[in-house]
């Protein structure tokens, strides 16, 4: 890392105007192409990725292995959610699997207790899981770190529990079975490379539109008032409003997913949507990165991959290893897997109190060896 | 008429009265200085006056003179991104810039309330979303101009150092387009030259019509800014008037420098 001369140094002290084009510190120019670079990277990410995606079902027949992308794409969905949730707006859930459940439980009991068509049950089950996640969100919203992550987990849980208990409507732990498919003008997605197709374009959807968000009106608004709600609102954002807006919104792509899964595997019961898989849903968001909502493709890809290969070798470690990939996360590579790849070619971007004691004209250390060795 | 009327405001915590009774106006395109010792209950009153904070008595009238066709509100009874939606800009003792942000896009999320296109438009970029990002961002490079921060939009915030740091709180909330600047000691921790620059900064805002409430430690910013004082002592309002009567007010030297001080002085 260059250091800069006294010079330099005292320009800024004295906060003479340096002008872009100049390299100043912290290479602004440099910085300011490279917004308009990662802009254009980030689109072409999307295109390649959407591209790989959608064409997989022509070179890959195994259903096997198209089982697991399917399900990498539901859980792709609410992790996404999450991720726009905890990443961007910075608040936390531990009862997603719950709305996961209601979407389930809807399309499943609107198709088989009431004939209702499957696509009409997945968008009324969505619906449903709105209005849940406002009744919710508006008292729970009000609360702050741990005490929101208990409001929502106790949330959760009583989903869980009436799911289990309202044997006349749910079938009780026995689940509901013989969903019906989805259907797609004629076409049922019974067949898995149909499926595929429509399933990750439902993710991609979903994956774009949040692409969408952090350069926007919104998005600022979130960013802003996880950083300290008190400047946001005081700024004109309605702080409660937009935090429940994006709750409601992570309830809905939740709810979606679990509305694929019933119509995908046709029998859905409770234990699949406990505090466990609300767990791991929070885990994947954070292992994958929580600066980019690409985090969300990593970590949903690691979540759904990782149980396969480790299946072949002894289950039980699954949780273990998922243990272990929080912690060596968290301390190795804070930006997530999604940040991975630049940290370790180097590309990282400084860290934050470092730029701020070097635009101060202090000597810093490169952390960067450090991080990489 | 005056832009803001502060009427009879009280605020307790517990048992300890911070703000007792306080009542002041500010007037239009004028900078009024809220100083008083540690303790005196300036910020107290600063979070009243933009409705962070709700006072136990009173009323805090607010009138935007630039927007005429604004009813009066009071200040007590609202929420603050209402209060910022009806015109009270403000910036904040600890610097509360978003780090993570660009200067620019620190000083867009002050346009906030000028737009409308929702997370809806967001999602699909709608061309609504397009137009206003763009009107957002205009809005904002002016904002940061008038700041005198033009040349540093495309940092990111954590690297600027305090004094521009301050700026950039003021460009934000600009930004936001206020009748009234609240500024809660915009110079604290900044050299001689940052507050030279900041003291010219504020009194051009002024002079482009934006009425400066502000609060201080630095008397010498005071004194070199402020059109009028108000001086606060255990949360009651002790003197206001001019720098110079201020600075003469035996009142506010016994509250500053305590009653021994005052007995020395006058035998002189």
């Amino acid at each position: 890392m260059p250091r800069f001369g006294q010079g330099e140094r005292a320009g800024s002290a004295t906060g003479e105007a340096v002008k872009a084009g100049e390299v100043g510190p912290g290479g602004w120019e440099r910085r300011g192409r490279g917004r308009a670079w990662s802009w254009a990277r980030g689109n072409l990410a999307f295109l390649l990725f959407s591209l790989v995606a959608l064409t997989v079902p022509l070179y890959l027949t195994n259903s096997y292995y198209l089982s697991i992308l399917a399900f990498f794409a539901i859980r792709l969905m609410p992790t996404i959610g999450l991720n726009l949730l905890l990443g961007q707006a910075g608040q936390i859930s531990l009862g997603h699997a719950a709305f996961i459940g209601l979407g389930a439980y809807g399309s499943a009991l609107l198709t088989t207790r009431w004939g209702l068509d499957p696509w009409a049950a997945v968008f009324l089950a969505a619906l449903l899981s709105a209005l849940v996640a406002v009744l919710i969100g508006v008292p729970a919203l009000r609360l702050k770190g741990h005490y929101l992550a208990m409001a929502t987990l106790g949330f959760g849980e009583i989903v869980l529990i009436l799911l289990v208990q309202l044997k006349g409507l749910t079938g009780g732990t026995d689940g509901v079975v013989s969903i019906p498919p989805l259907e797609l003008g004629g076409w049922s997605l019974a067949d898995p490379r149909l499926f595929h197709v429509v399933v990750w374009s439902a993710a991609l959807i979903m994956l774009r539109m949040a692409l969408n968000l952090p350069r926007t009106r919104t998005g600022r608004a979130l960013i802003a008032l996880h950083r300290t709600e008190i400047a946001a609102s005081s700024l004109g954002i309605d702080v409660a409003f937009h935090k429940l807006q994006v709750f409601v919104v992570s309830a809905i792509f939740a709810s979606i997913a679990g509305s694929f899964l019933a119509h995908y595997v046709m029998f859905i019961s409770p234990e699949g949507f406990g505090v466990t898989l609300s767990v791991l849903l929070v885990a994947g968001a954070v292992i994958g990165g929580l600066a980019t909502v690409w985090g969300a493709v990593w970590g949903a890809g690691l979540m759904v991959l990782l149980p396969e290969v480790l299946a072949r070798y002894n289950e039980d470690y699954t949780l273990l290893v998922f243990g272990l990939l929080v912690i060596v996360v968290m301390i190795f590579l804070p930006e997530g897997l999604a940040g991975a790849p630049a940290r370790l070619l180097g590309l990282r971007r400084t860290l934050p109190d470092t730029v701020a004691r070097r635009s101060q004209g202090e000597p810093v250390e490169d952390r960067g060896s450090e991080c990489r060795s | 008429m005056p832009v803001l009327r502060v009427e009879g405001v009280t605020r307790r915590f517990g048992g300890v009265t911070a703000v007792k009774e306080v009542s002041f106006q500010v007037h239009e395109a004028q900078i009024k200085a809220l100083i008083g010792p540690n303790g005196a209950g300036k910020t107290t009153l600063f979070n009243l006056v933009s409705a962070i904070d709700r006072p136990d008595d009173g009323r805090i009238l607010f009138r935007n003179p630039i927007r005429t066709g604004d009813a009066q509100i009071d200040l007590a009874r609202t929420s603050p991104h209402r209060a910022s939606r009806a015109g009270i800009g403000r910036t904040f003792q600890h610097s509360q810039i978003f780090e993570e942000l660009s200067v620019l896009d620190n000083v867009k999320v002050g346009r906030h309330a000028h737009g409308r296109a929702g997370l809806f438009s967001a999602f699909l970029t709608l061309p609504r979303q397009r137009r206003e990002e763009a009107a957002a961002e205009e809005a904002a490079r002016r904002a940061l101009q008038r700041a005198g921060l033009g040349d540093k939009t495309e940092i990111e915030a954590d690297s600027l150092p305090l004094g521009e740091r301050h700026l950039l709180e003021i460009a934000r909330a600009l930004a936001t387009e206020p009748g009234l600047l609240l500024l809660d000691e915009p110079a604290a921790g900044l050299n001689n030259e940052e507050t030279e620059r900041l003291a010219e900064t504020v009194r051009r805002i002024r002079d482009d019509g934006v009425t400066v409430l502000l609060v201080e430690h630095d008397m010498g910013f005071v004194m070199e800014v402020s059109d009028e004082v108000v001086v606060l002592d255990y949360g009651e309002k002790i003197a206001e008037g001019s720098p110079l009567m201020i600075r003469s007010n035996p009142e506010v030297i016994r509250a500053y420098l305590g009653e021994d001080y005052l007995a020395e002085e006058e035998p002189r």
